[in-house]
């Protein structure tokens, strides 16, 4: 692993100056970023401005054409694939919701518990009791012990996006990306899952994206807006909202 | 392995299987044994080889099932593992053959003998001896299977290009294979054998040994696959299938999943092709052909992909097809109508004959034990061992 020796920054997330394209159209340009311990940032911005391809490159799907982008101070992430990002701590819940469909709700969670990912392991395995009331626990959290049983690809749309945050919980990781959380959501869905996120950024460092102003308002935390690549403004929702550039590109649409 | 394992992975439908293969095991070879020859109850010498075929093409089946349909590797060249463990065993059969080949020579087959060999190829050596033989199965298959699954998987290759590219491995094996050259009976390939283990191949003992031990392979070729799908190993792989990226994000190193599947499942089509070679007496280069291995991807999708017990059926029954069909007049139009069921069934039964079943019982299955289920839900729960999967 590359390890520096010093730490770089107190961030536990940090981008610098990173750039990525694809066949000569520039997603990110420029992007420069920084989440402290235990915080929890909101990501707004208009469709395509780079906010998915971000999170993309945090988890080591793409590699930044340039740029630094530093896990915990000392990790470089932009050598790392996607297993061993994961394994070192950072979870993700996808834009477009991504569960196990021909698997149960209860058994989604089961492979998303931090527990042995290796072949003898995962072959070997036994369920313990901890396991189980962990299993539990998520259920609970995420309102689906009842349907612990149903196959993941049976519940609705909303469900699909508790259940992924639910894996998340169960995954335990020190950083949550979370991906567009309450799109399809009903409004006390969308209030509820506000409720979820602060209570689970009171241990864990959290980046949020989503359109839904509403929510993000809700969640009162700092907010970054984006586009073409770069970040457009930063600070609280009422300084980045009354910013003309942010209204002009994105909220005044 | 542990025995929570094997207590998990064998359900009433998986007992009922093994029971099945273990009883025709036993009474095929029983039958063909002591009861007199033309009576009706005896089974003839000609049909006890002819299953044992089956069955063999049976455990090629369930190697192919675990991978494609658990994992979503859809090998199109599982006939060249099957083919090599065939190799490994018509070598051991060739060297049992001794001086009592049509030139005599005590330590080269006869085709070396007539192509003039000085004497015998490196890699023949070791083959005069069973075991070695027999680890050879094993582990020829497996390691190339492991060599090319390392390369495969950790590039990432999937789907239809990796399709291709195992076709591309047997055919090239068929070419190498053909080359007299090569060391293994070019067009020929190996035959003529005499005994196997001091037996004679021909003997109706022999021959009913050698059912009953394709029985037994089946039989462990299944509860191993049963063992690995029902664990969380299982859940993985199945995950792999449904979702691939998604499962890395988990931090599931994938191509370390599918390597160790790919190469067992290499390992069991090898001892498949190993036990054919005795019962059908040959083994050439058109085992590797492109198409054997499409035919065994079909079994496998007329059977019910994924059910592991279907993948076997399907071996029997397109089998059975086979050779009724191309023993009688409609034998010229065979691929077509295989070519023609396979089309079929991807319309009519896409989850195959087993998953067809599968659905349409496991409701009226659930709604008779409604009640049972319950209890056995919070048993297993207890377990921290998740509910059956109904996909599964
Ligand atoms: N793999 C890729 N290949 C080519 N172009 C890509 C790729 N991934 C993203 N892009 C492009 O990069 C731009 C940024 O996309 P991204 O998905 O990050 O936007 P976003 O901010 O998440 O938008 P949305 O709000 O619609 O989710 C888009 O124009 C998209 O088409
Ligand atoms: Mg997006």
């Amino acid at each position: 692993m590359n390890v520096m020796d010093t730490r770089a920054t107190s961030a536990m997330l940090y981008l610098d100056g990173v750039h990525v394209s694809f066949d000569g159209f520039h997603a990110i340009n420029n992007l420069s970023l920084a989440l402290e311990p235990g915080e929890m940032r909101a990501i707004i911005g208009p469709n395509g401005a780079g906010k998915t391809t971000m999170m993309d490159i945090i988890t080591g799907k793409t590699k930044p054409d340039e740029g630094t982008v530093l896990f915990d101070g000392t990790v470089d992430l932009t050598r790392l694939d996607e297993t061993r990002i994961a394994e070192l701590g950072i979870g993700r819940k996808f834009q477009k919701p991504t569960v196990f469909e021909s698997q149960t709700v209860q058994d989604n969670l089961l492979l998303a518990l931090n527990v042995d990912h290796s072949v003898r392991g995962t072959l070997f395995w036994r369920g313990s009791r901890d396991e189980s009331e962990r299993i539990d626990k998520v259920l609970e959290t995420i309102r689906l012990t009842d349907a612990r049983n149903r196959l993941a690809g049976s519940l609705s749309h909303g469900q699909k996006q508790w259940l992924e945050i639910g894996m998340l919980l169960a995954q335990d990781p020190k950083v949550l990306l979370v991906d567009e959380p309450v799109a399809g959501m009903t409004d006390v869905e969308t209030h509820l899952t506000a409720e979820l996120l602060k209570e689970i950024n009171k241990n864990h460092t959290i980046m949020v994206v989503e359109h839904d102003m509403t929510f993000v308002r809700e969640l009162g935390v700092k907010v970054t807006c984006l586009h073409e690549g770069t970040v457009l403004a930063e600070g609280s929702i009422d300084q980045v909202s009354s910013n003309e550039r942010v209204v002009e590109v994105y909220l005044g649409r | 392995m542990t025995p929570h394992i094997l207590t998990r992975s064998l359900d009433r439908a998986a007992t009922t299987f093994i029971l099945i293969v273990a009883g025709l095991g036993v009474l095929i070879p029983l039958s063909n044994l002591l009861m007199p020859q033309g009576s009706m109850f005896q089974v003839p010498t000609y049909l006890v080889a002819l299953w044992g075929k089956y069955v063999c093409y049976a455990i090629l089946a369930l190697s192919i099932d675990l991978i494609w349909g658990y994992c979503g590797i859809l090998s199109l060249g599982h006939g060249a593992f099957f083919a090599l463990g065939g190799y490994a065993m018509g070598m051991y059969l060739m060297r049992q053959i001794g001086s009592r080949g049509v030139y005599g020579n005590p330590i080269l087959p006869d085709f070396m003998v007539f192509l003039n060999y000085p004497k015998l190829p490196w890699y023949w050596h070791g083959f005069d001896m069973f075991w070695f033989a027999a680890l050879m199965v094993l582990l020829v298959p497996g390691l190339l299977a492991f060599c090319f699954g390392w390369l495969a998987f950790r590039s990432r290759v999937t789907g239809v290009y990796l399709s291709i590219i195992t076709q591309a491995m047997t055919y090239a094996l068929l070419l190498a294979f053909f080359r007299n050259d090569f060391g293994f009976g070019g067009n020929n390939g190996l035959t003529d054998f005499k005994d196997i283990l001091g037996f004679n191949v021909q003997a109706d003992g022999t021959r009913a040994a050698l059912f009953l031990l394709s029985c037994a392979a089946l039989i462990i070729a299944f509860v191993i696959c049963r063992a690995i799908v029902t664990s969380k190993l299982g859940k993985v792989l199945i995950a792999v299938r449904d979702a691939e990226s998604r499962t890395r994000f988990l931090g599931y190193r994938v191509e370390s999943y599918k390597l160790f599947v790919f190469t067992l499942s290499a390992c069991m089509a090898g001892v498949a092709g190993a036990l054919y070679v005795p019962q059908v007496g040959i083994i050439n280069p058109s085992e590797f052909a492109p198409g054997n291995s499409i035919e065994a991807v079909i079994w496998v999708a007329v059977g019910g992909r994924g059910t592991l017990v279907g993948a076997a059926l399907g071996a029997v029954v397109v089998n059975y097809a086979k050779t009724f069909f191309t023993s009688g007049p409609l034998a010229p139009y065979w691929l077509f109508m295989l070519g023609a069921l396979f089309i079929l069934v991807t319309l009519l039964l896409p989850k195959g004959i087993v998953g067809t079943f599968n659905a349409w019982w496991e409701p009226w299955k659930t709604r008779r034990t409604t009640g049972l289920a319950a209890d056995e839900e919070s048993a297993a729960r207890e377990d921290g061992i998740g509910a059956p999967n109904p996909a599964e």
